[in-house]
This record gives structure tokens, C-alpha cells and sequence, in this order.
């Protein structure tokens, strides 16, 4: 329950409001290994503790990368830290993606906005590993061209050979020549085999309904659809109730849960 | 390169036709290719037509003061345009090609006048529009709802 003292190696301004943090460990410590999908808590010190997806797993070599937007008073002191800057950590906490299950099948990928950041582990995961999967898609929808994040690293994705990568976006002006719409457009357009699916979905609850409708209209069974649960943790090691989603303890047995789990649970009011 | 009835026998929005229907609707369409950023519609002009895109790219877009603003984009066997079918047939939005684009032209007042008197056919076209309709009234919805202004963690 004690967060261990982390140093502020970089920081990456993705959108307006929204950072993605590096982190080193102090002399003597080792990072913490996260694995794709699991969250940590991030402590600006004097301020207060935010749940924070982690958007890129710790390795012996690699800092520990955390987005964050900024929308409180925590979150903004996150976002205002500087390299060099002291920030405490606790983690890894909850469940992961299913990447094993998704071995041999193809993985279907819907992000929306911010969705992307628990996401991006993954999908460093299915290219780390990339003969083991058949096709890989990533369907990601933003509100504006300006509110995507990992902006360098898509146009990278998309020149990839053996991925594929498709954005779309709200609402767009004159300056923006890709597609303009709602994500699901994306899982309508992609080609995928969905007797041989493995969906990952990550975004507001909203869009995962519609994402997982339009995922069960092109035949992906229930079961193998799977998303990230966002609740308000605050002890992450579900003793205080705070994440209670119906029967579950979101930091426990989420954030990443089956959608057919969830489901039941997605249209109750102020749960 | 397909046929316009075999590409309208491909496409999921004209399934439920019988091949009478549809060949009966690919006679009244014709090949049209357009260059980068040409208009296939234009808002406020007689809509006698509607389109099938076969490759390509259409922004779906209306004028403001501001420029262009893109409402949509349509893509391949997305069908451009159902004003035709209803009065006072005029169009509600500028379709502009993003990219050379190539598409079906069709055309909706003879279309009209062949629903009139086949009404198994005016049903399927209608039902096959409306749920084209319904698709982008559900995703105009979510756009309004503006999802991603709210903090997902």
C-alpha cells in the first residue's frame, strides 16, 4: 500500500490536457513489471492518489509510461510535473488483456480517445510477438484530429506491412483528410474472421456498447469480447468499495473484464 | 472490373432484391468516375441521383463560415445520397470525392417512376434505404452525444 518513490524522467504533451508521463526508478529499486491492461496508482505528493492506465509496460530496459489527463487536481499536478520530478507509485494492480487466449485468431483492437492508452501495451505485445497472431487491426476514433493521442506512433503502425490501423474521427474541418464518423464505422469496414476473434475494446462506456453491438452484428461471439472497466479506485486492492460495479471490485477483477460479464451491469444508473 | 449488377448483387444494402430487381435497378446506373475533391452533390440542387461507391472516398459536407465542415465520410458500398427519394428531392449536403473515387451513378428520378409501379420493388429499395438511414442516425447520435469530452480515466 505504499507508494514507492519514482522520478519523472520525460514528459510527452499528446493533446491539450493530456501527458504522457516516463518513469525511472531511484538508485537501488527496480521498476515494477506491469503487464498489458493492468493499472497503477500515481501519487503527486501533497496532492493525492489518481488510478493511472499504464500505456507502456515497464522492461529491464524501458521507463514505465503513464497517460494522464488532466481533469482534477491530481491529475493536473501529474500533468505539471517536470523530469527530475518525484511522483510515488503503487502497482501493478488488476487483470490483463487476453493475450494468450487470442493466440492463432485474429485481434480486433477499438479504442476511443483516451481508451487508447491501456490499449497501447497490447498492441506492443501483439507486435512484440506478431507471428503468433494472424490478422491484428486497430480501430481507434477520436473526437478531433487534435485530441488523438500517440499521434507519431499510429503513422508508424500504418506504414507496418502486417497491421492494420484506421482512424476516425468526430468531427473534422477542412485540414483533415482521413475519416470522419463513429469508430464502429471502423468495425463495420474491417476484415477479420469472427469465428477466429479476439476483440479488446477500450473507451467510453457509450461507445463500447455500440462497439460490442456492431462487433455481435459481424458474428464475434460475447464471450470474446473483452474491455477495459474506467471506475474511481481508490485503494486498488478492493477494501474500500469505491470501484463497486455490481458484484465486482473493478480494481480486483477488472479493469479488464469479458463483455458479457460487464454487460448486465453497463446501463444501471450511477453505479 | 465488375459488373453494376454484380456490384449491386455484392453490396449489403441490396441483398434482400431478386435478380429481376436487380437488374432492373444496375440498367438505370452508369460507371462514374470522379477526380480529387470533385462534388457528386451539391447541397440545395435537384437530387435526381444517388451513387454506390465501388473505390474511393466521399466527405459527406456542409459550408460554414469557418470552411468546409465534413459531417461523414462514405466508403466502398457505401450508397451517396437518398434525397432523391424523398420531395422535394432536393440535396441536403455537399458530397465531395477525397482521392479519385469511383462510384455507380444512378438514376433516382427514373427510379422513382419504376418504384411507383413495381411497389415490391419501391418496398425493398425503401426498406434497404431506411437502414442505411437508421446506421447513420445512430452514428450522428453518438457524435452528438460527444463521448470523448468525458474523462474515460
Amino acid at each position: 500500500m505504499t507508494p514507492r518513490t519514482h522520478r519523472v524522467v520525460s514528459r510527452r504533451r499528446e493533446t491539450a490536457d493530456t501527458w504522457t508521463l516516463a518513469l525511472e526508478s531511484l538508485p537501488g529499486q527496480r521498476l515494477p513489471l506491469f503487464a498489458p491492461g493492468q493499472f497503477g496508482m500515481l501519487y503527486a505528493f501533497g496532492v493525492g492518489e489518481v488510478p493511472i492506465s499504464v500505456s507502456g509496460a515497464s522492461t529491464a530496459l524501458d521507463p514505465l509510461r503513464c497517460t494522464v489527463r488532466a481533469v482534477g487536481s491530481v491529475s493536473s499536478a501529474l500533468c505539471a510535473t517536470a523530469p527530475g520530478d518525484l511522483v510515488g507509485l503503487r502497482g501493478p494492480y488488476g487483470s490483463t488483456w487476453p493475450l494468450a487466449e487470442a493466440v492463432a485468431g485474429d485481434v480486433v483492437i477499438v479504442a476511443g480517445g483516451l481508451g487508447l492508452a491501456p490499449l497501447r501495451p497490447a498492441i506492443h505485445h501483439l507486435l512484440a510477438h506478431r507471428n503468433e497472431y494472424e490478422r491484428v487491426i486497430v480501430c481507434y476514433g477520436g473526437r478531433s484530429a487534435a485530441e488523438m493521442l500517440f499521434v507519431p506512433e499510429l503513422e508508424e503502425w500504418r506504414g507496418r506491412f502486417d497491421l492494420d490501423v484506421d482512424v476516425i474521427v468526430d468531427v473534422a474541418g477542412s485540414d483533415w483528410h482521413g475519416k470522419v464518423g463513429v469508430v464502429t464505422k471502423l468495425v463495420e469496414l474491417a476484415a477479420f474472421d469472427p469465428d477466429n476473434t479476439i476483440a479488446m475494446m477500450c473507451g467510453p462506456e457509450v461507445m463500447l456498447r455500440f462497439a460490442a453491438l456492431t462487433l455481435l452484428t459481424r458474428g464475434v461471439a460475447k464471450e470474446r469480447l473483452y474491455t477495459s472497466m474506467e471506475r474511481n479506485m481508490h485503494c486498488a486492492i478492493a477494501q474500500c468499495g469505491h470501484c463497486q460495479f455490481g458484484p465486482m471490485f473493478i480494481c480486483r477483477e477488472g479493469p479488464v473484464q469479458r463483455y458479457d460479464v460487464v454487460e448486465p451491469w453497463l446501463k444501471v444508473q450511477e453505479l | 472490373m465488375a459488373s453494376i449488377e454484380e456490384t449491386l448483387a455484392a453490396t449489403r444494402m441490396f441483398r434482400n432484391l431478386t435478380p429481376e430487381q436487380l437488374s432492373g435497378v444496375a440498367a438505370l446506373g452508369e460507371e462514374a468516375e470522379f477526380a480529387d475533391r470533385a462534388k457528386l452533390i451539391v447541397e440545395g440542387e435537384a437530387a435526381d441521383s444517388f451513387f454506390l461507391i465501388r473505390e474511393g472516398f466521399v466527405a459527406l459536407q456542409t459550408e460554414a463560415p469557418s470552411g468546409a465542415i465534413t459531417i461523414e465520410t462514405l466508403h466502398n458500398g457505401d450508397p451517396v445520397g437518398w434525397s432523391w427519394l424523398f420531395e422535394p428531392y432536393l440535396a441536403h449536403f455537399d458530397a465531395r470525392s477525397r482521392g479519385v473515387t469511383h462510384a455507380v451513378r444512378f438514376d433516382g428520378a427514373a427510379l422513382r417512376g419504376r418504384c411507383t409501379h413495381e411497389p415490391g420493388l419501391g418496398y425493398e429499395l425503401m426498406r434497404s434505404f431506411a437502414s442505411v438511414i437508421v446506421e447513420r442516425l445512430d452514428a450522428t447520435r453518438l457524435q452528438l452525444l460527444d463521448v470523448y469530452g468525458a474523462t474515460v480515466r
